[in-house]
């Protein structure tokens, strides 16, 4: 697995395992009320776990196992760069978006994660793009 | 493909179709008269999907295919596998089935079947992103 795989799998992984510990805190509350700051983890929760989780952990996934390119000095392609730079604004984006909907004094950060998980996805499409090929092409 | 992947993967495909289901009933509701407690199905609908399927379904195929931990233990600790497997299956069952109830207060109150369902899914988690970790590595 290269690196970047390493790092977004990885990354992915704690997405998850906070992604469900928030989860679980609601759904507990649900059940016996504990704090009524709770349910602010609302939004929190489905951003860490679709984006941070899901579309993170599918990235990192095709980074590893979309074909490869056998002639070129670097195999997974010329646009590697965009492909880290999709990691770091994806993860900027998770991050901001929790910050803007957690803290009401960040609220604006929210469209601004918004607009960098959109260049993320913009970017890793692009790295992508040639690797969707034929054999030996 | 190991025991345990297929495991996974046939209960992420039994999830997604009463995934589907939820989601019909959840929708039939603007048509035809169904029971309260079918308006309350939206997030066991959302998580038999997200959870009961997606998720599933990743776990499967990363125990088969992420890169072999060592050459004597290739997916790591199986009882931790295995654990997270049962755990997060039990957890997500018993959600579907209090969540709805607990929703529109029902008697008997289970409550208690909502929480263990918390807790049962939580601990899966964290079991599965500790065992995955170091097999998420250059080689
Ligand atoms: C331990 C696992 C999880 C637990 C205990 C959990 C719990 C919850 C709870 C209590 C809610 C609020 C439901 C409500 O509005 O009444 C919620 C919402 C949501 N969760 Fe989870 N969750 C888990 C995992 C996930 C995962 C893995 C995903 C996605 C990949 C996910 C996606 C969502 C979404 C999209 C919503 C919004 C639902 C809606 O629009 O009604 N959850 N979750
Ligand atoms: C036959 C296929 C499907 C049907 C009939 C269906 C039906 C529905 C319905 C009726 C709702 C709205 C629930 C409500 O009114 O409260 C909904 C919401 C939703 N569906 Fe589906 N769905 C299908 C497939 C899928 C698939 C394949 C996914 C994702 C992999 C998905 C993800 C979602 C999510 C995340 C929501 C919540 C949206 C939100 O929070 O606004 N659905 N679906």
């Amino acid at each position: 697995m290269p690196p970047l795989s390493v790092w977004m799998v990885r990354v992915a992984l704690l997405h998850l395992g906070i992604g469900f510990t928030f989860g679980a805190l609601m759904l507990f509350d649900k059940a016996a009320p504990t704090h009524p700051d709770i349910w602010r983890l609302w939004p929190l929760h489905i951003e860490l776990t679709l984006i941070g989780w899901t579309v993170q952990l599918a990235m990192g996934v095709a980074f590893w196992i979309m074909p490869r390119f056998a002639r070129l000095p670097n195999r997974y392609g010329r646009r590697t760069t965009l492909a880290w730079a999709a990691f770091a604004l994806l993860n900027a984006g998770v991050l901001a978006v929790c910050a803007g909907n957690w803290w009401p004094s960040l609220a604006d950060l929210t469209l601004a994660g918004r607009i960098a998980e959109l260049s993320a996805v913009i970017l890793f499409i692009i790295h992508l793009w040639p690797r969707i090929k034929p054999p030996g092409a | 493909m190991p025991t345990l992947a297929r495991w996974y993967i046939k209960a992420g495909l039994v999830y997604f179709v009463l995934a589907l289901i939820a989601g019909v009933l959840v929708q039939a509701r603007t048509v035809v008269d169904l029971p309260t407690w079918v308006a309350t199905l939206r997030p066991v609908y959302v998580h038999l999907l997200a959870v009961g399927w997606i998720t599933q379904l990743i776990i499967g195929v990363g125990y088969w295919m992420f890169p072999k931990f060592s050459r004597e233990n290739p997916r790591g600790s199986e009882q931790l596998a295995w654990a997270t497997f049962i755990l997060l299956n039990v957890g997500l069952a018993l959600r579907v089935i209090s969540e709805p109830r607990v929703s529109i207060r029902a008697e008997p109150d289970l409550s208690w079947m909502l929480a263990l369902s918390a807790v049962l899914q939580l601990i899966a988690g964290w079991l599965f992103v500790i065992n995955t970790w170091a097999r998420i590595k250059e080689r």
